[in-house]
C-alpha cells in the first residue's frame, strides 16, 4: 500500500481571538492536484502554513510522506511558491538565475557551493517554465507573470515531490493566469503533485483532480474536481466572492 | 608622496582598505533587508564601548566591539519578543547606546581622543589596533563568504529560506554579531557618527549599476575602496575629519549616478 503524500488528520487551529480550521481531515495522493477553496479568513493560507511547520497546530497531526510535519526535515522532496507577485521587493538586485538558484540550497546543505551540474539544473528548471531566454534579467524588471514563473522554476529545480502553491495567480494579468494554469497542469501531468491555495478556481479547476472547499465554521469538504464543477458549492464560492 | 612613506599613514590605509571592503559587504544584506538604522543602533552603542573603554582604560576598540555585539545579541532578542514591530528592538538599543554614551563620556578626560571615534581619525590608530582590525575583517571577510548563500537567501526570501531547510535563526544572529564587529572596527577610521552610511551609500551606488546579486556586491566593494582612499588622501593633505570626507564623496557620487541615471 503507498503512502500518503500528504495526510492531515482531525487537524484544529485557533489564533488567540479566533478559531480558524475545525477537525479537518483530508488526504493527498501522489500525482494529485488539489486546490484549497473558501472565502477569505477560512484558513486557506492558515493551513499552508501548518502543513509546512511555520504554524503548530491546536490539535490534531499532520503527516508528509509518513512522517510527522514537524519531525520532517527532507526539505529536498517538497517545495513552497508564495504569493511573490504582491509581495516580492522588486528593486531586490538579483538576476533570473540567482533567484533560481537558491532553490537549489534543499539539496546542497550548509556552506556548499554549486557544481556544473547544479547550472544544467538551473537551466532545465528555467527552460520547463519557458524563462530560459530571460535568465541573466533582474528580476525587478519583468512582469509579474514572468516573475511568477520564474519562482515556480526555483521550487522546481530541487526536483520536489510535492509543491505546495499559495495564491500564485494574485495580482497577475488574466493571460498570465491562463497561462501559469497551464503550466501547472503540465507540471501535473509529468507526475508532479501539488497542493495550490487559490481565489481563481475557475482557472485551474480544468488541471486539478480534487477540491477542498474550507467554509467559514472551520470545516472543509473535499471532492472530485468533477462534483466540485457540477455541485452547488462551486455557485456558492463564486457568489461569496 | 612623502606622507605615504609615514607608518601611521600606511597603517591607516590598510585599516581603511579592509573596512572598504567588509563595510559594504555587510551594508548589502542590511540594505536589502530594508535594516538600515540597526547600523545607527550598533555605531552608538559602539560609541558607548568606546567611552566605556576609555574611563576604565582598556583599549576603545575592544570594548566597542564587545558592546556592540552584546547590542546586537540584545537587539535579536527584543526582536524575538515583538516580532510584528522589530524595528522597535532597533529603536531601543539605539537609545539606550546614546544615553550610555552620554553618561561615561562625562568621565572621559581626553575628549580628543573622543572625538576621533565619534569623526574618524588616521593618525590616531595603533599598532595593537591595526592587527584587531586586520583579524576581525579576515573573520568577516571568511565568515561572509562561507555564509554566502545563506545570507542571499535569508535577505531575499526569509521565509523559504527556512523552508529549504537554511537555519534562519542562526545566519540572522550570526549576522547581526558580524555586523557589530563591522561597526566597531571601522569606528576608528570613518567614526561612529558617520559609520553606517558607509554600510550604505555604496549600496546604494552599485544598486544603480549593477546588474546581479553578485555584481551589487562587487560593485559597493569598489565604491567603497573609492570612497575611503580619496576620502583618506584628501585628508592626509587638507588635515580634515576622515569620516566626514568619506561619506560627503560617496554622497556625492551617488548624486551624479542618480542624475546620470535620470537623463537616460
Amino acid at each position: 500500500m503507498s503512502v500518503a503524500v500528504l495526510e492531515v488528520k482531525n487537524l484544529s487551529f485557533s489564533y488567540p481571538d479566533k478559531s480558524i480550521l475545525h477537525r479537518l481531515s483530508f488526504e493527498v495522493e501522489k500525482g494529485d492536484f488539489l486546490c484549497i477553496v473558501g472565502t477569505n479568513g477560512t484558513g486557506k493560507s492558515t493551513l499552508l502554513k501548518l502543513i509546512l511547520n511555520r504554524l503548530s497546530p491546536t490539535e490534531g497531526e499532520i503527516k508528509l510522506f509518513g512522517e510527522l510535519s514537524y519531525k520532517f526535515k527532507d526539505c529536498k522532496k517538497i517545495a513552497y511558491v508564495s504569493q511573490k507577485a504582491t509581495d516580492f521587493n522588486a528593486g531586490f538586485p538579483a538576476t533570473v538565475e540567482e533567484i533560481v538558484s537558491l532553490g537549489l540550497y534543499s539539496r546542497r546543505g550548509l556552506f556548499k557551493g554549486y557544481s556544473r551540474e547544479d547550472k544544467a539544473k538551473v537551466k532545465d528548471a528555467l527552460e520547463r517554465v519557458g524563462m530560459y531566454d530571460y535568465h541573466n534579467r533582474l528580476i525587478g524588471r519583468l512582469s509579474g507573470g514572468q516573475q511568477q514563473r520564474v519562482f515556480i522554476a526555483k521550487a522546481l529545480v530541487s526536483d520536489p515531490e510535492i509543491i505546495f502553491l499559495d495564491e500564485p495567480t494574485v495580482g497577475i494579468d488574466v493571460k498570465a493566469v491562463d497561462s501559469i494554469c497551464c503550466l501547472l497542469g503540465e507540471l501535473n501531468r509529468a507526475g508532479l503533485t501539488i497542493v495550490m491555495v487559490t481565489h481563481d478556481i475557475s482557472s485551474i479547476l480544468y488541471h486539478s483532480n480534487k477540491v477542498l472547499v474550507l467554509s467559514e465554521d472551520g470545516m472543509g469538504e473535499i471532492m472530485s474536481s468533477e462534483d466540485f464543477n457540477s455541485g452547488t458549492i462551486f455557485s456558492h464560492v463564486h457568489h461569496t466572492h | 608622496m612623502e606622507i605615504f612613506q609615514m607608518e601611521f599613514m600606511q597603517r591607516a590605509f590598510i585599516v581603511a582598505v579592509l573596512i572598504s571592503v567588509i563595510t559594504p559587504m555587510i551594508g548589502n544584506v542590511i540594505v536589502l533587508k530594508r535594516l538600515s538604522a540597526i547600523g545607527d543602533a550598533l555605531s552608538h552603542s559602539g560609541l558607548a564601548g568606546v567611552t566605556i573603554g576609555l574611563c576604565v582604560g582598556i583599549n576603545p576598540v575592544l570594548s566597542a566591539v564587545i558592546v556592540s555585539v552584546l547590542a546586537a545579541l540584545t537587539i535579536e532578542y527584543i526582536r524575538r519578543g515583538f516580532s510584528d514591530y522589530s524595528e522597535l528592538a532597533t529603536a531601543i538599543v539605539l537609545s539606550f547606546g546614546v544615553g550610555l554614551a552620554a553618561v561615561f563620556s562625562g568621565f572621559v578626560k581626553n575628549a580628543a581622543t573622543l572625538n576621533s571615534f565619534m569623526f574618524g581619525s588616521i593618525v590616531a590608530i595603533s599598532d595593537f589596533e591595526m592587527w584587531t582590525v586586520v583579524l576581525l575583517s579576515i573573520t568577516v571577510i571568511v565568515a561572509f563568504m562561507l555564509m554566502y548563500r545563506e545570507l542571499f537567501y535569508v535577505t531575499f526570501d526569509e521565509e523559504g529560506a527556512a523552508l529549504s531547510g537554511v537555519p534562519v535563526k542562526t545566519v540572522n544572529l550570526i549576522f547581526t554579531v558580524l555586523t557589530a564587529i563591522v561597526v566597531s572596527v571601522a569606528s576608528r577610521t570613518v567614526g561612529v557618527l558617520v559609520i553606517s552610511s558607509l554600510m550604505v551609500v555604496p549600496v546604494a551606488c552599485a544598486m544603480l549599476v549593477s546588474k546581479s546579486y553578485k555584481q551589487n556586491i562587487i560593485f559597493s566593494v569598489i565604491f567603497a575602496f573609492f570612497f575611503t582612499v580619496t576620502g583618506l588622501i584628501i585628508t592626509a593633505f587638507y588635515d580634515i575629519k576622515p569620516g566626514g570626507t568619506i561619506v560627503l564623496i560617496g554622497i556625492g557620487v551617488l548624486l551624479v549616478l542618480l542624475l546620470v541615471r535620470k537623463r537616460r
